[in-house]
């Protein structure tokens, strides 16, 4: 049997700062294999993002494991956990993902440059993944150049860049209009469909939902459906 | 290529308004700072300068005593001091003089004087009198004539040619009285010497204090001013102590290097309250700049950039700003300086008595010595990089969930 990509046993996350503690995720198990093209699902305040956070690496759970391609990860410091995202795991935020200062093909490039990959490498592989996202033509536009749209495709190929084991959307289309959304809906699926590239996302938008293969539906913490397509 | 580098290059031009109001601020500190320590050690190096060039020298030798009691019986044999001094390293020559006060007269006008043997050569060496002299000629070896400060020739009417009647007591008691021409008139840069200096051929002198080949004092005439305290410290090792006194500039100024300390402790107060504010106005922006960026670094964070990185990127940046603000300081003070040290400020009567009194000429020139501007700049430096210490606990410790939320 193949390891799965994510594997969460029994996860408790409860936030404890503020004045009313809030518990945000009540036993969550769930485990994603690799390929998988997955929507999670659920009102606001469900757990969606803290799920995300967690699985990402950028946050910590109060209680329970979490694997990533069979590695336990609650146990790492901060600077190992940077050292494990930039390796393993393709962030596309909801919005503003791009460094301001570097050129769309620069902040495709950069993560491979923190990886000190050569320039041959970075080169080739910049043009193929901005060629996957259809903008090879805007490759020395800055950020502020870009329409929204643009701009979540230059983050989904620079999510893509260090070959990661999966790629984390938590509401990527959140700002984007319809025809935008599906154009990235296109791009997502595609890079599934055609280089078995593993995609977690939220979403609240039922156009996502349907494009999906695997919904989890997550309610006050927990996960209370679970169904593939 | 978005190395690290190149990043911090494109942030620094990124917010230029931002970029250049810090620079301009940085640029503000190092002016002023270089324009307040040029004006003041300027101005004591002028004063102690003229002090020490045009008379007192950087170390005198006397016989022990003679600085507390200034008489002409406090005169000793320059022979041994001469021959122990001979091969110190860095001394070009002892200039000897022979001091003591005198009453001068012509006609019905009578002036107390400070009388000074000198060796014509060995003082023009020093001090360069011979290019002081607005009328007549220099002395020469056996000149049996005076030369006369300009103020005190006004003070008694005195003309080229004229004979100066000098009366003194010589030493051990014996009268000293003389007629001597006057050969020439001399410019004192200082007002109070102007008003009192006769300077008189060596042997004339001798002759006239009766003091045979004696001398008061020894001046170490150094090849290079540098070299003083080495000279200084062999007169001291070299000359027995029980016989001789040997004394610096700063012995023989006590009050002038009292006030130059003060003064300049003065200056530092203010320079530190002026460094508190440009502090407080760079933390400033670096506080703004760290809250506006927060998302990026979270952003930067969460795709893999180490905080060490980050870190780099930011104190590239902040580095950059203050080294772009410091050169501009630089080159904004250096026209400032060298103006005013070509055409020094002219002080205003009531400040120029000050200067007076200690016997220079009121003026302020700036000094143009680059150790001003290379300490201004790397005290602003130093404060710009415990600055970027901020940022650099703040990334640290940022969470890129938290940061990426705001
Ligand atoms: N840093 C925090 N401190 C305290 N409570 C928090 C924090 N982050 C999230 N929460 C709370 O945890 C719960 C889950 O929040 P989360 O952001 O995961 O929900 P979500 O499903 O992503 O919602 P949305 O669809 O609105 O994005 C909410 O009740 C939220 O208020
Ligand atoms: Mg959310």
């Amino acid at each position: 049997m193949n390891i799965p990509i994510i594997e969460i046993i029994d996860l408790h996350k409860s936030y404890t700062e503020t004045a009313v503690h809030v518990h945000a995720l009540r036993g969550v198990d769930l485990t994603i294999e690799k390929g998988e093209f997955t929507a999670i699902v659920g009102p606001s305040g469900s757990g969606k993002t803290t799920m995300l956070n967690i699985i990402g690496g950028l946050d910590r759970p109060s209680s329970g494991t979490i694997k990533i391609r069979g590695n336990d990860i609650s146990n790492l410091s901060d600077n190992q956990l940077i050292d494990f995202r930039r390796e393993n795991i393709g962030f596309v935020f909801q919005s503003y993902n791009l460094i301001p200062v570097l050129t769309a093909k620069e902040n495709v490039e950069f993560v491979m440059l923190l990886q000190n990959r050569s320039q041959e490498e970075r080169d080739a592989r910049t043009l193929e993944l901005m060629q996957a996202v259809g903008l090879a033509d805007r490759m020395s536009n800055r950020p502020s150049e870009l329409s929204g749209g643009q701009q979540q495709r230059v983050a989904v190929a620079r999510a893509l860049a260090p070959k990661p084991a999966f790629i984390l959307a938590d509401e990527p289309t959140a700002n984007l209009d319809s025809v935008s959304t599906s154009d990235l809906l296109d791009l997502m699926a595609n890079l599934n469909r055609e280089e078995g590239m593993t995609f977690v996302f939220s979403t609240h938008d039922q156009r996502v939902i349907d494009r999906a293969r695997r919904i989890v539906l997550l309610e006050d913490g927990k996960i209370i459906s679970d169904e593939r397509k | 290529m978005p190395n690290i580098l190149t990043l911090a290059r494109r942030n620094v031009w990124r917010n230029k308004r931002r970029t250049l109001i810090t620079a301009a601020s940085i640029l503000f500190a190092v002016f002023f700072g270089v324009a307040m320590t040029s004006i003041q050690l300027g101005t004591w190096s002028h004063m102690v300068d003229s002090v020490v060039k045009y008379h007192f020298g950087y170390i005198q030798v006397h016989q022990q005593g003679f600085w507390e009691e200034k008489t002409i019986d406090n005169s000793f044999d320059p022979k041994e001091v001469r021959s122990q001094m001979q091969n110190v390293d860095g001394l070009k020559s002892m200039v000897p003089r022979i001091e003591s006060f005198a009453l001068a007269s012509l006609d019905t006008r009578t002036k107390g004087t400070l009388v000074i043997g000198i060796s014509p050569e060995l003082e023009n060496n020093f001090t360069k009198m011979a290019d002081r002299i607005q009328q007549g000629r220099y002395l020469e070896i056996g000149d049996d004539g005076v030369l006369v400060a300009e103020g005190l020739a006004e003070y008694l009417q005195l003309e080229l040619g004229d004979t100066l009647v000098l009366i003194s007591q010589g030493y051990h008691g014996i009268n000293a009285a003389g007629k001597f021409p006057v050969r020439g008139l001399v410019h004192m840069s200082s007002p109070q010497l102007n008003k009192q200096m006769i300077y008189m051929e060596l042997t004339t002198a001798q002759w006239f204090y009766g003091t045979g080949d004696l001398v008061t004092t020894l001046i170490a005439d150094v090849e290079d001013a540098d070299e003083m305290t080495l000279v200084e410290e062999s007169a001291r090792s070299i000359l027995d102590q029980e016989k001789y006194e040997v004394m610096n500039y700063k012995e023989m100024l006590p009050d002038l290097m009292q006030a130059r300390a003060l003064d300049i402790a003065g200056g530092q107060i203010i320079l530190a309250v002026l460094y508190l504010i440009v502090s407080f106005g760079i933390f400033g922006t670096l506080l703004m700049m760290v809250k506006e960026r927060q998302h990026e670094f979270g952003i930067l964070k969460a795709i893999g950039m180490k905080s060490s990185q980050i870190n780099l990127m930011l104190w590239l940046e902040t580095i950059a700003i203050g080294i772009i603000g410091c050169l501009a300081g630089v080159v904004v003070s250096l026209p400032f300086t060298i103006y005013f040290n070509r055409n020094p400020i002219r002080l205003p009567e009531e400040q120029a008595e000050a200067f007076e009194s200690f016997g220079v000429e009121p003026v302020i020139p700036t000094s143009t010595d680059p150790e001003i501007f290379i300490i201004q700049a790397i005290i602003i430096f130093i404060i710009i990089s415990v600055l970027s210490i901020y940022p650099i606990l703040k990334i640290n410790n940022l969470q890129p969930v938290k940061a990426m939320r705001s």
